[in-house]
């Protein structure tokens, strides 16, 4: 069979974690793209094998560096579900910030130093700042704010320490949040520039229909719960999650694929979220949305960069809000008793739905685990948006199909050190 | 003179130890302009490649691709650094080394084989020579920032391994294992974390693996007196730094 190897990025810079995309003309006339995802698996689900449940949020947060708090939140939410645990309002609201701060720094770390290098046609943000030293500099005091609301409230960016079955270690005080304002206050009045300039950037497009699922949460725009929504009218509570939604190994990968039973790929992330929750969007975030021209169903994974804008302004306005309403809570952890069962906890972690199962047996030991990340749901649809481009990435000369490949997958900022530990291992005793 | 040239490389691991490099918000732009960035796969798609003057490394090594990269990755280095508990020592990841691994048979991938793991994720050190680690899961932005500090002005950056409970005590907090039994590492484990723990009423969970002077076994005995069982202290133990030596040996004799 004739084969010609149209695009093989190798190991893709740019992206958390180690993967390639390969795009293969055969004469089929089917080209053959594949993501291949060759970061080693770590097997997490097989180690949290014994493990007791209060040590579960703390091991699954070392799955990904870039977006522990939506580990711990996933893993919190099956727990304190199974545990019966009432976590206190204000202990919500803190970890609603926390979440907002892991939001604000992964959003502004993808669309600057990930995604936008990409458009402005530069290796780095590096090469971003010789020519634009403001914006860069503007840009990390944006997703440096991300890590202080993450280190006020747990203790430290990555892997926070703060929080616990039934609520949080030790709740800051409402003088130490406070302290935030004033620059939280600065950068909501500035942030319109940061759109601006990420709707301003020139890129491809590519109008297509995909399945859209996300949370929705009746409170808020979804992030630290809520039911699962999809834009084919589907809606459940978390632990309908597999029996909706299945994964299958493919050879090339060393993460799991995603699909809907009976169905395709598809999507999850901001795209998802904008188009099924825009109401929610904060007014701030929907205005600027409208000044340039966004209104939902999105359906161009191109503007998704965008779109981690557009959240970015909700959540930083939204931590304004939580943070004046804040009240330190008079119970910052709610006693509980492990109990035997099986759980389930989701949560919109930046990249998507991030869904936790565990079973836990009577002595409070994890039995089985099992964690289905957001970039391991968005493979397929990864490579079907890559296919659908194909006729444009074959008739572009080697840099620019390079460039479009890359970019159709660096619109989901993939995160691979998430998507990567999940193959099942059977453990044997020896 | 020319700037020294930086390699920042993954292996196994979670991406949070590099994460910590670009969190550096406030001096990263001038850490970059002070060392030319021969390759930063996370951080751009410019790559000037080998030779390396720095070469910072998180991650643990777990396939047999890995092995051939961290030799090769010496060999084109001067100073190779480990970053973080799972290029220090295995990381989380490596818990898998206690499962008496002959575990990896054709039915942990049902349809193909595809990561060629080895039997044990494993420190960088097992396999070449560290010149310098920075410990911790995560490591300490301040500490790399002062690692960076020192190397560049050409001097060798110095990090006390003193145990938690100096920076414990400096920050007047009670003991948590005297006033309530509450199981902590701190006695054992490195300081560099600014006791982060034990000052939000936690107990230490060992990130920055063993402290210089650690005696596990009068640190375990003094822990039952505290009325803390022992497999609550080898569960402790059997964290981020499972295979630091001190900690793997206490928990190989004890269970």
């Amino acid at each position: 069979m004739a084969r010609r190897v149209v695009v093989d990025t190798g190991p893709m810079a740019r992206v958390e974690g180690e993967g390639s995309l390969s795009i293969v003309e055969t004469d089929t006339g089917r080209p053959e793209v594949k993501l291949n995802i060759f970061e080693p698996p770590r097997f997490f689900e097989a180690l949290l094998n014994g493990r007791r449940a209060e040590e579960v949020p703390d091991i699954v947060s070392r799955i990904c560096g870039i977006c522990p708090v939506a580990y711990q939140i996933s893993s919190l939410n099956a727990l304190e579900g199974l545990f019966g645990v009432e976590v206190d309002e204000q202990v919500r609201r803190l970890r609603r910030i926390l979440y907002y701060g892991e939001w604000i720094e992964s959003h502004a770390l993808h669309i600057f130093m990930l995604a936008a290098p990409d458009f402005m046609r530069v290796p780095d943000a590096i090469a971003m700042a010789k020519r634009d030293p403001a914006l860069v500099r503007e840009a990390l005091t944006l997703k440096r704010m991300g890590n202080r609301l993450m280190s006020v409230i747990g203790g430290r960016e990555i892997h926070p320490v703060s929080l616990k079955i039934g609520g949080i270690y030790r709740a800051p005080s409402k003088e130490a949040l406070a302290s935030l304002l004033p620059e939280l206050d600065r950068l909501r009045s500035s942030v319109q520039k940061m759109v601006a300039f990420v709707s301003s950037l020139e890129g491809p497009s590519l109008e297509r229909d995909s399945t859209l699922v996300c949370l929705y949460d009746a409170a808020h725009y979804a992030i630290d719960r809520g039911e699962i929504v999809s834009n084919q009218g589907l809606r459940l509570p978390p632990h309908d999650f597999e029996e909706n939604f299945e994964e299958y190994q493919v050879d090339y990968s060393n993460a799991l694929h995603s699909r809907t039973k009976g169905g395709g790929s598809y999507m999850v992330g901001p795209l998802a979220r904008f188009s099924l929750n825009y109401n929610q969007l904060n007014p701030a975030a929907r205005a600027l949305a409208k000044g340039v021209g966004l209104k939902p169903p999105l359906k161009d994974p191109f503007k998704s960069i965008v779109v981690r804008a557009l959240e970015i302004v909700h959540a930083l306005e939204e931590t304004a809000r939580e943070v004046k309403e804040y009240e330190k809570p008079v119970r910052p952890s709610a006693p509980y008793k492990a109990r035997a069962g099986t759980c389930y906890g989701v949560s919109e972690a930046p990249r998507g739905i991030l869904y936790h199962s565990y079973t836990i047996n009577g002595r409070g030991h994890v039995e089985r685990a099992k964690i289905v990340p957001p970039t391991a749901q968005n493979q397929a649809r990864m490579e079907d948006d890559v296919r659908l481009l194909v006729p444009r990435i074959m008739s572009s000369e080697a840099t620019e199909a390079r460039r479009l490949s890359e970019m159709a997958i660096r619109n989901y900022d993939p995160c691979i050190s998430c998507a990567t530990h999940f193959l099942r291992l059977d453990l044997r005793k020896a | 003179m020319s700037k020294p040239r930086l390699g920042v490389f993954k292996f196994s691991s979670c991406d949070g130890c590099q994460l910590s490099i670009l969190d550096a918000e406030e001096e990263l732009l001038e850490l970059l302009d002070r060392v030319e960035l021969a390759d930063f796969l996370e951080a751009s798609s410019a790559s000037v490649g080998s030779p390396y003057d720095i070469a910072l490394v998180e991650g643990s090594v777990s396939t047999e691709e890995e092995v051939e990269r961290i030799v090769r990755i010496r060999k084109e280095s001067k100073m190779l650094v480990a970053l973080g508990a799972c290029a220090t020592s295995g990381g989380l990841q490596a818990l898998r080394n206690w499962s008496r691994l002959g575990l990896f048979e054709s039915a942990v991938y049902p349809e193909q084989k595809v990561a060629r793991a080895l039997e044990k994720a494993l420190p960088l050190s097992d396999f070449v020579a560290v010149d310098f680690e920075l410990r911790g899961c995560p490591i300490s932005k301040a500490q790399l920032l002062q690692f960076f500090a020192a190397t560049l002005r050409g001097a060798k950056p110095r990090f006390s391994s003193s145990a938690v409970c100096f920076e414990c005590k400096r920050a007047g907090n009670p003991c948590l294992v005297v006033a309530g039994g509450t199981p902590c590492l701190g006695p054992v484990t490195a300081s560099g974390c600014g006791a982060l723990c034990p000052s939000r009423g936690r107990g230490c969970y060992g990130c920055f693996g063993p402290s210089d002077d650690a005696n596990l076994d009068s640190y375990a005995s003094w822990l039952s007196a505290h009325k803390v069982d022992r497999s609550t202290i080898g569960l402790l133990l059997k964290g981020a730094n499972s295979q630091a030596p001190e900690f793997r040996r206490w928990i190989e004799k004890n269970g």
